[in-house]
């Protein structure tokens, strides 16, 4: 092996991975919330809608689940494009991550729903909690609790998924690393700097959500239960 | 300008003949490497385990799209020069199931309780012998339902193949696009195929599950 490794061809570019690295962070931040309310919503109205709502949903995570989010990326950065609107590949990546993560969101939030057993509807009801109350306090805030472990794991992922949208140029960690080592010519380099950089945020977010968890469950958090 | 036709269709039924092959290769190197790492996850020996959680934490930390950008450019550093694009796509996807199949394949022999060990050992058996005569058994029948369930997970990251040029189902629709643009069939086509590949995966993955009971254990 005569390959000579040369990381300081890099060092002009820190500006540029910076930059990355924060793109890639409010890609995944936004695309966290977003995904996360419309899995949360999807999981209600399949576990408690109407026939319709069920169907629709039904067929909303199954036919996100069983194809590539590369090609989904492509449909709806395209699709965007044919019904004559232009948005930035920034937007488009982050509607392809949302509706893409939404999907997986609302899988393992019924996983929660449906762990919560019925005798605590039941006494919610004879406590006098109306609906909404009922949802909120006795079934949604539970649930979220329980499965909060493999929400984390999700959106990890999500945030290493992110770098699928360099393939519509949304200017992320993957698509400065893409520029970077066809400016320098040092791939190998370039890639490894990106790798671990990624490996770095992912243990980044962990912690992000473990705090997160911590300061919002506050029953799981005196019960010294582990997130 | 040319329109999507039957023989567009045939290329791209073509190409899904590659992202099977290309799901075997990674399902199969995957399995080999995973299985390996999993008993190295739960081996008696500390450094062993130590390293085994490493490897599992750099590959599950680091998108797939990074790590065949590596193999891609690495195999060239070590001397390969015109290796076909189907190797490094192979040992990316290898490399990446395998981080995922030995995680998981831990957890479903950690989850053999732990009382049918110690019988194993009462009754004289080598830890080797305890592992492949008891354990493993055991633990296979809690496997089948996740690992046909990361099969999907495999069907569906093999698109990002397409990356490093390797003509599979993702980039042959690419490749058609080229030709005719019209992105917006096309790649509904390309769904249609992968959700085709996919759904018996998930319905068999889901019905195990429900066979098995795992959920209730």
């Amino acid at each position: 092996m005569t390959y000579q490794f040369d990381f300081a061809a890099l060092l002009p570019y820190w500006r540029e991975f910076a930059m990355g690295v924060w793109l890639t962070l409010q890609l995944s931040f936004v695309a966290t919330v977003l995904g996360f309310v419309l899995g949360t919503l999807c999981a209600i109205g399949r576990s408690d809608g109407a026939p319709w709502v069920k169907a629709l949903v039904a067929c909303y995570v199954e036919v996100i689940r069983n194809t590539p989010l590369l090609v989904q990326i492509f449909i709806i950065y395209f699709g965007i494009a044919t019904l004559g609107l232009h948005v930035d590949a920034n937007v488009a990546a982050v509607l392809a991550l949302v509706v893409n993560v939404g999907a997986y969101t609302s899988e393992i939030v019924r996983a929660g729903l449906e762990s919560i057993h019925k005798s605590q509807l039941e006494a919610a009801e004879c406590l006098g909690l109306s609906r909404p109350q009922t949802y909120w306090h006795v079934i949604v805030r539970p649930a979220i609790e329980r499965v909060y472990p493999a929400l984390t794991s999700q959106y990890v992922l999500l945030m290493l998924a992110s770098s699928i949208t360099s393939q519509i140029s949304a200017e992320e960690l993957t698509a400065v690393a893409n520029r970077i080592q066809s400016d320098t010519f040092r791939s190998f380099e370039t890639y490894i700097v990106v790798g671990v950089l990624y490996l770095a945020l992912s243990f980044v977010v962990r912690i992000a959500f473990w705090l997160f968890g911590l300061v919002v469950f506050v029953r799981r958090r005196k019960l010294g239960t582990a997130l | 300008m040319p329109t999507f036709t039957l023989i567009h269709f045939q290329f791209l039924c073509w190409a899904a003949l590659w992202t099977v092959g290309l799901s075997a290769i990674a399902f199969v190197g995957g399995g080999l490497v995973g299985f390996g790492v999993a008993l190295a996850r739960i081996s008696s020996t500390r450094w062993v385990r130590i390293l085994a959680t490493a490897y599992i934490q750099v590959v599950q930390g680091t998108p797939l799209l990074i790590l065949l950008f590596l193999f891609y450019f690495g195999i060239a550093i070590v001397g390969f020069k015109e290796v076909p694009a189907i190797f490094a796509a192979g040992l990316g996807l290898t490399i990446y199931s395998s981080g995922f199949l030995a995680e998981i394949w831990r957890g479903c022999i950690e989850s053999v309780p732990k009382t049918q060990w110690e019988a194993a050992e009462c009754l004289s058996l080598s830890r080797w012998q305890r592992l492949t005569r008891v354990i493993l058994p055991q633990a296979m029948r809690i496997a089948t339902a996740p690992t046909v369930g990361f099969l999907v997970q495999i069907v569906k990251n093999t698109s990002l193949a397409s990356v490093v040029g390797f003509v599979e189902l993702s980039q042959a629709g690419k490749l058609v696009n080229n030709s005719i643009f019209e992105p917006f069939t096309i790649f509904m086509v390309v769904a249609a195929i992968y959700f085709v590949l996919c759904y018996p995966l998930s319905t068999w993955s889901r019905s195990l599950e429900r066979k098995l009971n795992v959920g209730r254990r």
